[in-house]
């Protein structure tokens, strides 16, 4: 998705003239083709309902990095811009005489141009500044507005929230999305498009110097740029698509709750935001599928999955800011080099060990959690495929040495590893 | 008449618990300049480690012992954790605190569970101090005014009469001329971290017997605790006390006067809409006082940010 | 006489009790290349920041081409025609080279705020930044992220920043501080090339730099102009040779 990789940089007037075309449609073209083609694959309806959450989340999480990637604004309450888009074009849906009048796929704009007034209206004030104070009036704002839907029943629904029925719309040539796989050609469609519209907006001027105005303020004012507008464009480009992806989930869902507005909503697409990565244009995308994954998987699996993917979002931020988009990135150059063969073999050699390692670690995890929570008298406890009696001290030596054996070899070969690493990604050696 | 001193006593509780919290979120943000988003979970540490001990020793030492717990863990979390993200700036500083925050919550139902926790005012404290009128003012919130009140006493005196307090007092202003002094910044950051989250233990150990112990009780003041240090200026401790003691009034009168929209629509001369079922707008007429106590602060939040963007007592941002 | 590039009249700025500018009176003629010179602490950089509404002055006025700028805010000041350079290294470290010059060329080719252009379609900026990019002789670096620049490279693409947009009134703070001796003479031959038929304005403390380039030199002290004049009248003149010059000259060799 870089568009500037290749350039000669003797002949200025013809940079990135050459291959540029051919660099930035070919991912599009690959993504367009996948997306008609998964559902081949995947035929079942909860692979497919999973892949609708999926592309709804890419376009919530790629609008809310508008703002945190490429603007440098944290946000703790977005999900009120996808929500009241969302609860919207459930009202639309409800409203038989317009809502039949045109047909389905067009609704997730109005979702979107409800999302983008609100944005409006908030962002003529919280986007004075960026940082902190931005990220403390998102917040209140948030909660102000989660906090309306039980009061504003008229708009929000109270408890039950709003319901509807997508059918009543005018056929789509012929088509009125009874069936999922209708729906996921609808939700593919607006993926498609709004990734699309968002990675141009990174292109144009707004785009670019929204990515000014993140690094340095102060240094845009003295360009003729007003840092507040500038900010504020970003904010209302991203509120219009946080408000097509909650049009999307009126869709799909056929019903929106306080859920779709509160903090927690609001939190997880942060979350899902910055595990993707947020330096670059496809991180939020990496991150819903990954982040989405994880949720069906892990919460099948477990009860503590909250925990674990808080634990993974802590190292993150901590070992990882760049996001999983950033550790990618980060084996470029060595690829470019041709060195990356070389560290095939010390990853294997480490990361295999850690992971088995971090597997025991959650086996105890999980087995303290039913020794502490399990009703009086269920010592019985299923993990990885085994039955077991979590009181029985055997159980918990396995998992402890193993959990040891595991990590240990991983500290034991990390620095052959790192060695490896310098050796891959120092210019020196064959050339 | 009663019901107001009633209420301005509630209102007092409020908001002093209120301000335990936003004073040690002050300190940090104006000295490192990170906004601890998990702060209110130290608070909910708090409680839960005062509970825990006080099953075997009592709630005294639970009152003794758990702050220091948090204060120590908060120290740590300083030292491990948000040493290494300040590199990176105060945004991934922030979001590393709100996915502390998380991590803390998930923690808590991992070892205790999703139930409220049966943690309850000491007998000792158990018992009516005095009455007003028709309503009788338990003696745990008088044993919570003037704790809090003592804490702050004792934080005045610290910030403004020992040493440390001049240097932290230099450090808030001028953190890199106190540097340059050849005082140990990182370590007075650690300390005042630590500190910060043990005053929000106190507030959880004393808090945690009258609002309920459990899981969601860091969010559910959290967010107010934010909302108190913007409408105060972020950084003034003077204005987190203001607003927190605002915010303490507004809702406890708020919930307890049952004033409905629609009467004061009339009152200032809008009347009634006559078919008020059918009305886009029925639900702001039927709006009453306490429903919307909870969200005073937010809308105050608002309207402060439109009309004094700085706070109550904020510096205008140069 | 035709109206000049920047008027100051009466301009004065106390922090608190202290009076930094004392109530600055000067005209700068158009395409003139006009030194401020001082000691430290005389409030040169605060005048800077005064005139380009970086800070509001207590009282005062600064007029360009003959509009009062009162009031108005540091974009609305680019956009009129002035552009200026900072002390401390001001760029943006996170962008390459060449988009740091694109940005600057944004507003004065008229994109404005919109989202209807690529910039990469654009054939004219493109061109326009290579050509700066040219001049400063960063080409060779235009996709090497800022911050990974020298400290002079960082230098030389701050006064490209700060020339892109087309300003006729160029206000440079210190170009060569922190320089050694060879980067110095790149720098001022690359101002003097740059700012060629422009009217600048410069704060400097090197003599060399300000005698080789600058046909007009104020002198501040204190907050007040004691002198302004040619170069050599300037340097003739006894109250900067006693308040100033002297010491700085001495300090120099």
């Amino acid at each position: 998705m870089n568009d500037e990789l290749t350039t000669d940089p003797s002949k200025p007037s013809q940079r990135m003239r050459a291959g540029s075309l051919h660099l930035t449609l070919t991912p599009w073209v690959v993504a367009a083709f996948l997306l008609i083609v998964l559902p081949f694959v995947f035929t079942n309806n909860s692979a497919i309902t999973i892949m609708n959450q999926m592309w709804i989340t890419v376009i919530f999480a790629l609008a809310y990095n508008m703002l945190l990637g490429q603007g440098g604004m944290l946000s703790f309450g977005h999900a009120v811009y996808a929500g009241v888009g969302g609860f919207a074009c459930m009202h639309i849906m409800n409203m038989s005489d317009f809502f039949a009048s045109f047909p389905l796929p067009v609704l997730p704009l109005f979702g979107g141009l409800f999302g983008m007034g609100l944005a409006m209206i908030v962002g003529s004030f919280s986007t004075r500044s960026a940082g902190t104070v931005f990220a403390m009036i998102s917040l209140g704002v948030g909660e102000l507005i989660a906090a309306c839907s039980v009061i504003i029943v008229a708009f929000f629904g109270g408890e039950e929230g709003i319901s509807g029925d997508r059918t009543y719309a005018m056929p789509f040539f012929g088509n009125e999305f009874l069936q999922p796989i209708d729906v996921y050609y609808l939700t593919s469609f607006w993926v498609l498009l709004s990734a699309a519209l968002m990675y141009l907006w990174s292109r144009t001027p707004v785009g670019r110097m929204a990515n000014a105005v993140r690094d340095n303020p102060e240094r845009a004012e003295f360009l003729g740029y007003s840092s507040r507008w500038v900010r504020f464009y970003s904010f209302v480009a991203s509120g219009f698509f946080a408000g097509v992806a909650g049009g999307l989930f009126g869709i799909n869902y056929e019903i929106l709750t306080e859920e779709n507005l509160n903090t927690a909503s609001s939190g997880v697409i942060l979350l899902v935001t910055f595990l993707g990565g947020v330096g670059f244009f496809f991180g939020p995308i990496i991150g819903a599928i990954v982040f989405t994954l994880l949720q069906t998987v892990l919460s099948l699996q477990t009860e503590l999955w909250a925990f674990y993917v808080g634990a993974l979002f802590l190292a993150t931020v901590m070992f990882f800011p760049g996001g999983l988009a950033g550790v990618l990135m980060m084996h470029v150059p060595a690829i470019k080099m041709g060195k990356a063969g070389g560290l095939v073999v010390p990853y294997i050699k480490t990361l295999l060990p850690a992971l088995i390692g971090i597997l025991g670690l959650s086996a105890l995890v999980e087995m303290t959690f039913h020794y502490r929570h399990a009703a009086t008298g269920d010592n019985e406890m299923t993990l990885f495929w085994t039955t077991f009696d979590s009181h029985a001290i055997l159980p918990w030596v396995i998992a402890g040495v193993i959990t040891a054996v595991g990590l240990g070899i991983a500290r034991v070969t990390a620095p052959a590893l790192k060695e490896a690493w310098s050796e891959a990604n120092s210019a020196g050696g064959k050339l | 008449m009663d019901l107001i001193l009633v209420n301005l006593i509630d209102g007092l509780v409020t908001g002093l618990l209120l301000f335990m919290l936003s004073a040690g979120l002050t300190l940090i943000f104006s000295m490192m300049g990170v906004l601890n988003f998990a702060h209110a979970s130290f608070y909910m540490l708090g409680a839960y480690f005062a509970y825990q001990i006080s099953i075997a020793l009592g709630f005294w030492m639970g009152l003794l012992i758990a702050p220091l717990i948090v204060g120590v863990i908060g120290a740590g979390v300083e030292r491990y954790g948000l040493r290494r993200v300040h590199q990176y700036g105060h945004v991934p500083e922030l979001i590393f605190t709100f996915g502390l925050a998380l991590l803390i919550e998930e923690m808590v139902q991992f070892i205790w569970g999703k139930n409220t926790m049966p943690y309850s005012v000491p007998e000792v404290l158990n018992f009516t101090a005095f009455s007003v009128g028709a309503n009788s003012i338990p003696a745990y919130k008088i044993f919570m005014i003037f704790t809090s009140v003592a804490i702050f006493i004792g934080l005045l005196f610290v910030l403004n009469k020992t040493r440390v307090g001049m240097i932290i007092q230099a450090a808030l202003s001028y953190p890199r001329t106190v540097e340059a002094l050849g005082h140990n910044v990182p370590l007075i950051f650690m300390g005042v971290f630590g500190v910060g989250t043990a005053l929000a233990g106190v507030a959880g150990v004393i808090a945690g017997p009258v609002l309920s112990t459990f899981p969601g009780m860091a969010f559910v003041l959290g967010s107010i605790v934010f909302v108190t240090i913007v409408i105060g200026g972020l950084g003034s401790l003077w204005g987190a006390l203001v607003a927190s003691l605002l915010i303490g009034w507004i809702t406890t009168f708020a919930k307890s006067y049952n004033i409905q929209m629609s009467d004061i629509l009339n009152g200032v001369g809008i009347a009634t809409p006559e078919n008020l079922s059918d009305s886009v707008l029925r639900d702001l007429w039927t709006v009453t006082s306490p429903q919307i106590a909870d969200i005073l602060p937010y809308i105050l939040m608002v309207l402060i940010l439109i009309f004094r963007p700085a706070g109550l007592f904020g510096k205008r941002e140069s | 006489m035709s109206t000049p590039a920047l008027e100051l009249s009466g301009l004065k700025k106390s922090f608190g009790k202290a009076e930094i500018i004392r109530g600055i009176d000067l005209s700068i003629g158009k395409a003139e290349r006009h030194a401020i010179i001082g000691p430290n602490g005389a409030g040169k950089s605060t005048l800077f920041n005064l005139i380009t509404a970086r800070f509001p002055p207590t009282s005062g006025t600064v007029k360009l081409h003959g509009e009062d700028l009162t009031g108005l805010q540091p974009f609305q000041i680019n956009r009129r025609g002035l552009s200026r350079s900072f002390q401390i290294t001001n760029i943006f470290p996170a962008m390459t080279v060449f988009e740091n010059v694109r940005c600057a060329l944004l507003w004065a080719q008229g994109y404005k705020y919109s989202f209807w252009n690529l910039v990469s379609k654009s054939r004219s900026l493109t061109e326009g930044a290579d050509a700066i990019l040219e001049q400063i002789n960063l080409l060779e670096r235009r996709e090497l992220p800022a911050g990974m620049l020298s400290y002079a490279e960082q230098r030389a693409l701050e006064i490209g920043i700060t020339i892109a947009g087309g300003a006729d009134v160029i206000m440079l703070d210190e170009p060569t501080a922190g320089m050694s001796h060879s980067e110095t003479d790149y720098i001022t031959d690359l101002i003097m090339k740059v700012t060629a038929g422009k009217t600048l304005i410069m704060v400097e403390h090197d003599m060399g730099v300000v005698f080789g380039l600058a046909d007009q030199i104020s002198v501040l002290v204190y907050g007040e102009i004691i002198a302004t004049g040619k170069p050599a009248d300037v340097r003739a003149d006894p109250k900067v040779q006693e308040a100033y010059l002297g010491a700085a000259l001495e300090a120099e060799h």
